[in-house]
């Protein structure tokens, strides 16, 4: 075994080229989201805003942080990180976006004509919150 | 017939870098870099949770939140954003000094970093400054000029969050200029060259997550509702 044998084998250095080429990007990324926010675009405003900063994340993580030269197992745990944050995203939103689906059933009653399960009137049904 | 092998000084004995319980560099490294994105996923997840309240409350209130844009300072936002990515930029050829064994450089770019980061958290301090002057803090003292009555007390919500969010941003950017500063030490003692720079890498994982944090804050908090006026 040489001497060398022990040093970076696979060591993968950007060039200078690449990494302006991001900043550039990552700027004008800036400047476009702080111009579409004074456009009214209802809905879509955020929708916009956070493709942008999606796009922009994206670059600094694959060049910035080197993620295209990484293992792949440390790209599945990058991924892994991504779905771990939208586990905790879609339970949080399911949960408040149906809060208001709740089906108040009535106190239990040995009446016949109050505790009919199987004829609940449609306004004893509360709606989704709109 | 003997070769001549021309080695970088360090590489002869790179067997000092490593740690009795890796075989090579490389496995060192690899080992370095998961380590530094498990810890980075857990930050993901931290401020995700506070990204999920501020989707909640905004989703509830919508009028109250798009009515605090006007205390924003987009301008300034704007411009902070721009020097959080030349320090971005400033990081990643930092850490390509290191690879190329060009110290000089690699303090030049480290010291860049630095200044960037701490005009960023200079910005930070007098947009706070101004915040308080405006009665703008969460509390008992939270009465904005301009603001309707009815969004007062939903408005809060936003600025709480404004505060926790940035907050944290900001705390993670006081460590992170830390650590610059145990680089730029480290470097002036010529500790990283191309056999050896994994913690100018490690530190710059750090710095480009907590960049992409505020990638996602300058929109949330400075341009909810800027198109109305």
């Amino acid at each position: 075994m040489d001497t060398n044998a022990k040093a970076h084998s696979h060591v993968h250095i950007p060039t200078v080229r690449i990494l302006v080429l991001v900043f550039v990007a990552l700027i004008a990324g800036t400047a476009i989201t702080a111009e579409v926010a004074t456009i009214n675009l209802g809905e879509w405003n955020i929708v916009v805003a956070m493709a942008i900063a999606c796009t922009k994340a994206t670059l600094v993580a694959w060049v910035f942080m080197g993620v295209r030269f990484t293992s792949q197992l440390t790209k599945l745990f990058c991924v892994a990180g991504l779905v771990f944050l939208s586990i905790l995203l879609l339970i949080t939103f399911s949960d408040y976006s149906t809060r208001g689906w709740t089906y108040h059933a009535k106190t239990w009653s040995t009446n016949k004509s109050e505790g009919d399960s199987k004829t609940w009137p449609a306004d004893k049904i509360t709606s989704p919150a709109k | 017939m003997p070769e001549t092998i021309v080695q970088d000084a360090h590489e002869a004995d790179a067997d000092q870098y490593v740690k009795h319980h890796f075989a090579t560099v490389d496995q060192q490294m690899d080992a370095d870099t998961l380590g530094m994105w498990t810890f980075l996923i857990t930050e993901v997840l931290f401020f995700g949770g506070m990204f999920a309240a501020y989707a909640v409350y905004r989703e509830r209130y919508p009028e109250a939140f798009a009515a605090t844009s006007e205390f924003m300072n987009v301008k300034i936002g704007a411009a902070n954003t721009a020097v959080l990515i030349c320090s971005s930029l400033t990081m990643a050829m930092a850490v390509r000094s290191a690879q190329l064994s060009r110290t000089g450089a690699l303090i030049k770019y480290l010291f860049g970093t630095l200044i960037f980061g701490s005009i960023f958290l200079i910005v930070k301090a007098f947009e706070y400054h101004a915040k308080y002057v405006e009665h703008l803090i969460p509390g008992p003292n939270f009465h904005p000029d301009n603001l309707a009555p009815q969004l007062m007390h939903n408005a809060q919500l936003l600025f709480f969050l404004y505060f926790c969010m940035t907050g944290m941003h900001a705390i993670h950017m006081v460590v992170g200029v830390g650590l610059l500063t145990f680089l730029i030490i480290q470097s002036y003692r010529q500790q990283y060259h191309a056999t050896y720079f994994a913690p100018v890498e490690m530190i710059g994982l750090y710095w480009h997550f907590v960049d992409i944090v505020w990638i996602f804050l300058f929109p949330l908090l400075y341009l909810i509702g800027h198109w109305h006026w």
